[in-house]
């Protein structure tokens, strides 16, 4: 830190930073456009001008950009010198020309930077008589609103989603005052992360299509601090909700985990949550009965050998409530026995091996990366985001010797040019993050782990080696370790989506290989739901057993409970059929309508995450609590809740009991502050000072406003009263500061400009890596091609392969059909007329019939089908079929 | 004594183009040979710096000094390249034009040095889309360099070597600063890049690059013949070397004449242009295209040199004037030179892609009679707004020096739109 002057007065200052971070990072009120803590600075806007002198002698000074300065050591600016503010207000006035001016129909009206800023600027009074320009609009797709005549040309978009984002259809074109930022033509925005542009654009140019559908202001909102239920990423968001729908989700800064943004599926699910198949009342036999019926009908049931299945998308507590009430021994975990398999392996491996596992932060700073198995982009989607920045992290030493520092993005970019990776990609198909890959192999999951192993092999030869590896691949593996080796953060990703241990192993080997050989590895192991990882620790039997249990007779499950779980995607449809049939009873929780609620005879209505308290682990072994967002309306219930020891009153019960029970979860009680927590002896908030037009809402009824409800569990409160202060990051529900109404507050909120939370950022790891560990040696044999036979592979879609997601009609409306899909040799020796000829396969004793899709880069012998996305589902992976021709 | 004219003597009188041979026999390449037969790259620069030679784009930076920011020797980045900007859109200013027109090779020569003397890989000349003559020349000229041994590997059995390629601009005038030039030929919008780094250090694609002017590198192969003393020797200030200078508007020459660098502006305008028309009287004058501060009577004197001219309030630019008569609107003018501007500016910064367009909306309706009590201090504030510093490159506050200095010296005119609601220039 070094000591820079801020109108006269002494401040500590990073000098390795700009002066806009400084000024922001102290707390000054400095207004910025084009700047973004993610992005850096390229000195658009001119919005931030200051003036700055010489020394302590000058007095004239010149204006300069703050976020082109660097902070250095005796640096002397002013932010109120007259001409700088004058300068500032001329800023915002030049770009409110031909802005609309129409705040009061906009959506971001009352959350909009351009707002703010114009007020923080003083600028007041538009002195143009002339007509503003206008442009035409587009449809850029279900998630995203354009209106081009908002835009004051800061290009904040198109860096993001071009250079941060890797997208290419969206651009800018134009010169002089109309410059216009849109597609080359109308059409769904490409990107995975376009959703983001309705928080990076500072007015409201790009906003949120599904917001428009309930359209409800920030101020009216109720929101709550929450973790993303769509994969197992566990980004953190703030969920706005009001009269018990929800409305939108929001970016929660953690900058350990998500930073700044998030992707599509994780922004645009949350519409589940008001889906028409919401389960709002508990039945019976398919007939309404009120709660306490409900809860005394499953008293009595549970008391008859009761079994209990739970769920990787239900929560820690949720599945604890479940275990505890029908016994350790009888709690099965809900997934298939292979899934279950290779996510224990998962944990275990990062819980006794070497290699640490990272945050999205650390594999943002990862400066070489191996991915086995994965198409990340569409298996944990955010951290391919950060894996789009790993590649810049060995180019940037280009510009670093050039004495550029690394936050003046555009020059950095100029110097950097095309130069990207070392990433290396090994997977059965292509993936979305092939563009920036250094290299990339396609194979069948035995080759890609025959690849980890003797890239593993290559950097420490103590690590089992591979015989019989084709010369290319040889050199591919010295390549990929020669590579790893040289680097400081060496980076290996794997996980679920091969479905394969020898995968998931030779990553393991490949992370201890680098640890070994002195190079702290990370190696992140993808898991494919929201709380995979935390059941994994839950040390729950097999499903298989449970199976097992079934066709053993009657006699053996008088009840059996599924807890937020479709049994119909964890296993053949004869296989859950049957299983479901064996119960004398069966008692399902969940939210949505699927075949298994379906069969229920008590069906219980449990809470989304949305009407629910409790705790997630992520993949990274990140353990995170997520809050509801409004009181639970009617008969629904937090699972746990449902499931619980009467005993319990609240969440923290439920907590203090799991982590007895099971101490290895004993940290996870610490990932938020308990209910107790209060500041200055008051809740926080769920509903921001602004809210309070609405509590007159009624007063034609009466004028005395009704008490909120009440929330037990935690120290969130429902009603705009309470702590004006800043919460801990895990309670913070939304970012506003006054001045600040917009997602930009979120500066206020850091212990630096783009830093940690103050206070530390959310969430609790609960492995760190242990010295030593040993290699794997089952290398496994070749892949080798069946006459007649197909392997089939899930193939993950962003958009369509996760559960919940599928019920949001925005992002079901992105969903691929079904299909089947093959490389071109391989349709051609089908002799099917791609793309209109139907094929069958059988799976698991399932036959299904699928349009046959022409895939380029599938291995030869190789199939894929788009996971969760046909009626093959539930059929172990990968599974060898015939393919017929449908005549 | 008679002036030498190094730059233009040899241009035929016919219009046609010197070629190969016409070139050589008037002293062509003979430069190159000395410099690649005995001088090493860093005497070449040596050479040039010592000659005082300063950029004739306008900005009239040291071209020695420029390059000395070259990074040379083995560890270098690969490959180096040198560009010559002939992207030629300054409103009035067609000097380049003329030296490619005339004489391409001299061109190609020149840039051969400056690719010699920094040791450049490939050279690039990035041209005007309407130069089509020019183009057409110089693509002949750099054949017949490549056919000759001047171009490609091994020059002149010297060893060093360097491809040479011409570029022809899709048209804008942000192409011609040198960054934006840059990106443009990258396939990037011409947008210029934030300094530092400077394109010598980081450039084309990242790599070391030198941007020079047509006029420049012309100089080059008669400094590296004759040598600095003899350079400094032709001018008649301390601004060393002839300059292109021309005259545009109602004058009864118009025309481009190579001059001692120095000659007074009086000089130039009266003696080789004439004068202004019979029954029109000289009002005012750009010395050196659209983006310089008008001048006026009392100025006249001033030598036309970089130095001298900032003395004055000025900028010796592109040495190319143009020239204001009293049968001409000034505002009228200033709003013709502003509505290019504002045209032609990038969209990057909001004080060049905002102000510049009020700017012309003020001034077309002041021309339209309907210019308002207070425009003149919204035009006022709008010079100081996109004056230099406040913006990303120097194009707003090239533009605001017209109107500063129009708003300063035609006042009057000014004053008599907004009142009497109408241009009185117009019938």
């Amino acid at each position: 830190m070094g000591t820079i002057y801020i109108d006269g007065k002494p401040y500590q200052a990073d000098p390795r930073q700009n002066l806009l971070h400084a000024c922001l990072s102290l707390g000054f009120d400095l207004p910025y456009f084009c700047w973004h803590a993610a992005l850096g600075s390229v000195g658009a806007c001119r919005q931030c001008a200051v003036k700055e002198f010489k020394d302590e002698k000058d007095t004239q000074g010149k204006i300069v950009m703050a976020c082109m300065t660097p902070a250095k050591e005796e640096t002397r600016i002013s932010i109120h010198d007259p001409e700088a503010v004058a300068f500032r207000a001329a800023i915002v006035e030049g770009m409110m020309l031909n802005h609309p001016h129409d705040c009061p129909v906009c959506d971001v009206g009352g959350e909009c930077h351009l707002q703010d800023m114009t007020v923080m600027t003083g600028h007041d009074y538009r002195r143009t008589r002339f007509e503003k320009r206008t442009f035409r609009n587009q449809y850029l797709g279900p998630f995203v609103y354009h209106e081009m005549n908002r835009c004051i040309q800061c290009y904040r978009c198109v860096r993001f989603y071009r250079e941060y984002a890797g997208g290419d259809d969206l651009n800018v074109f134009g010169i002089k005052n109309a410059v216009y930022f849109g597609r080359s033509e109308d059409g769904v925005l490409e990107n995975e992360f376009a959703g983001n542009l309705v928080e990076i654009c500072p007015t409201g140019v790009f906003t949120d299509a599904t917001l428009r559908h309930h359209y409800t202001r920030k101020w009216d909102m109720e929101m709550a601090p929450s973790i993303c239920v769509h994969c197992s990423a566990g980004c953190n968001i703030s969920v706005g909700g009001r009269y018990g729908s929800l409305r939108r989700v929001l970016t929660r800064f953690n900058s350990a985990v998500n930073g700044y943004f998030l992707c599509d599926r994780g922004r645009f699910g949350y519409e589940f949550v008001n889906s028409e198949l919401r389960i709002r009342a508990a039945r019976l036999n398919g007939k309404p009965i009120s709660a306490d019926e409900a809860g005394r009908k499953l008293k009595s049931l549970v008391s008859s050998k009761a079994i209990g299945i739970g769920s990787p998308r239900a929560s820690l507590e949720a599945n604890f409530a479940l275990r505890r009430l029908v016994g350790k021994d009888r709690f099965f975990a809900g997934v298939a026995e292979d899934e279950s398999r290779l996510i224990t392996a998962m944990v275990e491996i990062l819980q006794t091996g070497p290699a640490r596992s990272p945050s999205l932060h650390d594999i943002e700073l990862s400066d070489a990366v191996l991915i086995l198995g994965e198409d990340v982009t569409n298996s944990a989607p955010r951290m391919a985001l950060s894996l789009r920045q790993s590649v810049l992290q060995q180019p940037l030493a280009i510009a670093d010797k050039l004495h550029i520092p690394s936050w003046m993005d555009s020059a950095v970019r100029d110097v950097v040019q095309d130069a990207k990776g070392p990433l290396f990609i090994a997977a059965a198909g292509a993936t979305r993050l092939d563009d920036v890959a250094t290299g990339t192999y396609r194979a069948a999951p035995e080759d890609v782990a025959r690849l980890g192993f003797a890239v593993a092999h290559e950097i420490d030869s103590n690590a089992p080696e591979v015989s019989d590896l084709p010369a290319e691949i040889a050199e591919l593996a010295r390549i990929v370790a020669g590579a790893l080796k040289s680097a400081k953060r060496p980076l290996v990703i794997s996980g679920f989506s091969c479905r394969s241990e020898s995968v998931i192993q030779s990553a393991a080997n490949v992370a201890k290989a680098l640890c070994d050989a002195g190079r702290p590895a990370a190696l992140s192991l993808i898991a494919p739901e929201c709380n995979s990882v935390g059941l994994a620790l839950m040390e729950a039997r097999p499903l298989s057993e449970a199976c097992e249990l079934a066709h053993s007779g009657h006699a053996e499950i008088g009840t059996l409970i599924v807890l937020e779980n479709d049994l119909y995607r964890r296993m053949p449809a004869t296989q859950a059929h049957t299983l479901l049939e064996s119960a004398e009873h069966l008692v399902v929780l969940d939210h949505l309508a699927n075949q298994t609620t379906a069969k229920a005879e008590l069906l219980l209505p449990a809470g989304t995450f949305a009407e629910s308290d409790g705790t997630m682990v992520s993949s990274e072994g990140r353990a995170q609590r997520f809050f509801s967002v409004f009181a639970q309306e009617g008969d629904v219930r937090e699972s746990w809740r449902w499931l619980g020891d009467p005993a319990w009153s609240t969440l923290d019960d439920a907590l203090a009991a799991m982590a007895e029970a099971l101490p290895q979860m004993a940290p996870a009680v610490a990932a938020a502050p308990s209910s107790k927590f209060r500041m200055a002896g008051a809740k926080i908030p769920r509903e921001s000072h602004r809210y309070s037009g609405l509590t007159s809402i009624r007063a034609n009824i009466s004028v005395a406003e009704p008490k909120p409800p009440d929330d037990p569990d935690s120290a969130l409160a429902y009603s705009m009263e309470g702590s004006p202060n800043q919460p801990p990051g895990a309670l913070q529900p939304f970012f506003w500061s006054p001045g600040w109404n917009s997602i930009q507050a979120v500066n206020k909120f850091q212990s630096e400009v783009g830093g940690p939370l103050r206070g530390g950022d959310p969430g609790v790891r609960l492995f760190e890596p242990k010295q030593g560990g040993t290699y794997f040696t089952e290398v496994p044999a070749p892949f080798a091609r069946r006459e007649g036979e197909w392997l089939i592979v899930p193939i993950e879609h962003i958009f369509g392969s996760e559960e919940l997601s599928l019920q949001a009609p925005a992002v079901a409306s992105l969903a691929p059909g079904p299909y089947l899909a093959v490389n071109a040799a391989d349709t051609a020796s089908l002799q099917v007329g791609a793309p209109t000829g139907e094929v069958e396969i059988e799976l698991g004793g399932t036959k299904c019939r699928l349009p046959l899709k022409v895939l380029p880069g599938l291995p030869a012998g190789i199939a894929g089908i788009p996971a969760g996305l046909t009626p093959a589902d539930g059929a172990v992976f990968p599974a060898w079929s015939r393919i017929l021709r449908v005549s | 004594m008679t002036a030498e004219k190094p730059l233009t003597k040899d241009i035929p009188a016919d219009g046609q183009a010197l070629d190969l041979t016409g070139y050589e026999r008037t002293g062509g390449y003979r430069g190159l040979r000395k410099a690649l037969g005995n001088m090493t790259p860093q005497q070449v620069q040596e050479e040039v710096k010592n000659s005082g030679l300063r950029g004739r784009g306008g900005a009239g930076f040291p071209t020695g000094v420029k390059w000395s920011f070259t990074p040379m020797g083995t560890d270098a980045p690969r490959p180096k390249y040198v560009i010559a900007n002939a992207d030629e859109m300054e409103p009035g200013t067609f000097k380049d034009r003329y030296l490619m027109e005339g004489n391409p090779h001299q061109l190609v020569d020149g840039l051969i040095l400056a690719g010699y003397a920094n040791q450049a890989d490939v050279a690039y000349i990035f041209i005007r889309g309407e130069y089509k003559v020019s183009q057409e020349r110089l693509a002949r000229a750099i054949a017949e360099a490549y056919s000759a041994g001047y171009l490609g590997k091994n020059i002149l059995n010297s060893g060093y070597g360097l491809e040479m390629y011409l570029h022809v601009s899709a048209g804008r005038y942000m192409c011609g600063e040198e960054t934006g030039l840059l990106n443009a030929l990258e396939g990037k919008r011409a947008n210029p890049r934030a300094k530092p780094p400077y394109p010598q250090v980081s450039g084309l694609w990242g790599k070391p690059t030198i941007v020079n002017n047509v006029e420049t590198l012309a100089n080059l192969p008669h400094i590296v013949e004759h040598g600095a003393a003899w350079f400094q020797g032709l001018s008649r200030t301390k601004d060393s070397g002839t300059k292109l200078y021309g005259a545009s508007g109602k004058v009864k020459r118009p025309g481009l004449w190579e001059l001692p660098m120095g000659t007074p502006l009086r000089e130039i305008f009266e003696e080789y242009a004439g004068g202004m028309r019979d029954g029109l009287r000289f009002r005012g004058v750009l010395p050196g295209g659209a983006s310089t501060d008008f001048l006026v009577e009392q100025h006249l004197d001033v030598p036309m040199d970089f130095t001298e001219v900032a003395k004055v309030g000025s900028r010796l630019g592109t040495g190319t004037m143009i020239v204001l008569d009293d049968h001409t609107c000034p505002v009228g003018m200033t709003a013709n030179l502003i509505h290019f501007f504002a045209q032609e500016s990038c969209g990057w910064c909001t004080p060049c892609w905002s102000g510049l367009n009020w700017a012309d909306h003020i001034l077309r309706a002041m021309e339209d009679g309907q210019g308002k009590p207070g425009d003149l201090e919204k035009l006022e504030f709008q010079t100081k707004f996109w004056g230099t510093g406040h913006t990303f490159c120097a194009l707003a506050p090239g533009a605001a020096e017209p109107l500063q200095s129009a708003l300063k010296y035609f006042r009057e005119d000014f004053e008599r739109h907004i009142r009497e609601e109408r241009c009185s220039f117009r019938k």
